[in-house]
């Protein structure tokens, strides 16, 4: 009975969200407007990825935020979490060949992360996703070792130094006499690897600092009561 | 490809009116999520649009796709690994206290 209720429900809503949404009375093709040559915006691109361009440099004040909500949320897990402090063991024995391979893939992914937040005003991806393979590196080794702890007051240290060189960054642009987070440096030739002016410093300090959230996040699963 | 974001968010509702396990609704948040993702993207994109990346070959192009629903997209992603963090953490305190997942027996301890 409850499920048929749901799926009343749901169909309900589908059939008014298919009204609103496909009668042609909304036009989708201008979420964002043009200009009189067909492109976007009116401003240059300062990289050439756009889609960098916009998340670091035009909305760089959003992507600050959107950081400092996955900062929140890797206190909340602390918080929630907080009081386990013994490592959880599982269940089957550790496999010895997992182990090695394990050493073996860390500093490729480490580095494989590391190439793409270098190259996120290059090519697709950038802090977050490097950050995340960051992350999911040290995750590997959790997973493959049951006595493996990472260095996780390094990695509280990292992640607050980094947000703060970003915050300091955003300074900057104030103390020069422009805005909060304004793009202050030379922007260069657009598709060289030193170029766009702030965006790489700021998708580096980006990665590294999602790497060291994910990497608390994990850590923090992976206690439990004594 | 909106049709298929909107069936995704449906099934994601779907999920969260039936299911009474905590990590069942989890996964149909997230599923609502990524729903919802593949439609703010789609509506960024139509027909023979290119990716918006400047290379030697499209210095020139005029046909790139919007760039604006892919960077709130990526916003919208990070934000959802943070919930999803707290959500799991949250069931696992819950799981430690009541010893269930399915939140009808948590209620009144019965």
């Amino acid at each position: 009975m409850k499920k048929l209720t749901a799926i009343i429900l749901v169909s309900i809503l589908f059939v008014l969200l298919f009204i609103n949404m496909f009668n042609g009375s909304l036009n989708f093709d201008k979420i964002s407007e043009r200009d009189a040559d067909g492109n976007y915006y009116t401003e240059q691109p300062t990289s050439a990825n756009m889609v960098t361009s916009v998340v670091v440099d035009y909305r760089s004040f959003d992507t600050l935020g959107e950081v400092t909500v996955l900062f929140v949320s890797s206190l909340g897990v602390a918080f929630v979490l907080g009081g386990l402090t013994t490592r959880v063991k599982s269940n089957h024995s550790q496999s010895f060949i997992l182990k090695v391979g394990v050493d073996v893939l860390f500093s490729l992914i480490i580095l494989v992360g590391a190439y793409i937040f270098i190259h996120g005003h290059l090519t697709p991806g950038g802090g977050f996703p490097g950050g995340a393979l960051i992350g999911a590196a040290l995750l590997l080794k959790y997973v493959s070792n049951d006595t493996y702890r990472a260095n996780i007051k390094g990695f509280k240290a990292l992640e607050g130094t980094m947000g703060s060189i970003y915050v300091l960054l955003g300074l900057l642009g104030i103390v020069t006499g422009s805005f909060f987070l304004e793009n202050i440096l030379d922007i260069g030739t657009i598709g060289n690897l030193i170029s766009g002016g702030l965006i790489p410093i700021i998708y580096v300090l980006i990665g590294l600092k999602v790497g060291s959230e994910l990497t608390g996040i994990f850590d923090h699963f992976m206690n439990e009561e004594v | 490809m909106h049709i298929v974001g909107v069936i995704l968010m449906l099934v994601g509702v779907y999920g969260l009116l039936t299911n009474r396990h905590i990590i069942k609704m989890i996964i149909a948040i997230n599923i609502l999520e990524i729903g919802l993702n593949l439609f703010i993207i789609s509506v960024g994109y139509s027909e023979g649009l290119i990716a918006p990346i400047i290379t030697d070959i499209n210095k020139n192009a005029s046909n790139f796709a919007d760039p604006l629903p892919q960077a709130l997209v990526l916003t919208a992603i990070v934000i959802g690994v943070g919930t999803t963090a707290i959500l799991l953490a949250v069931a696992r305190k819950l799981y430690q206290q009541y010893g269930t997942f399915d939140i009808r027996e948590m209620e009144g301890g019965r």
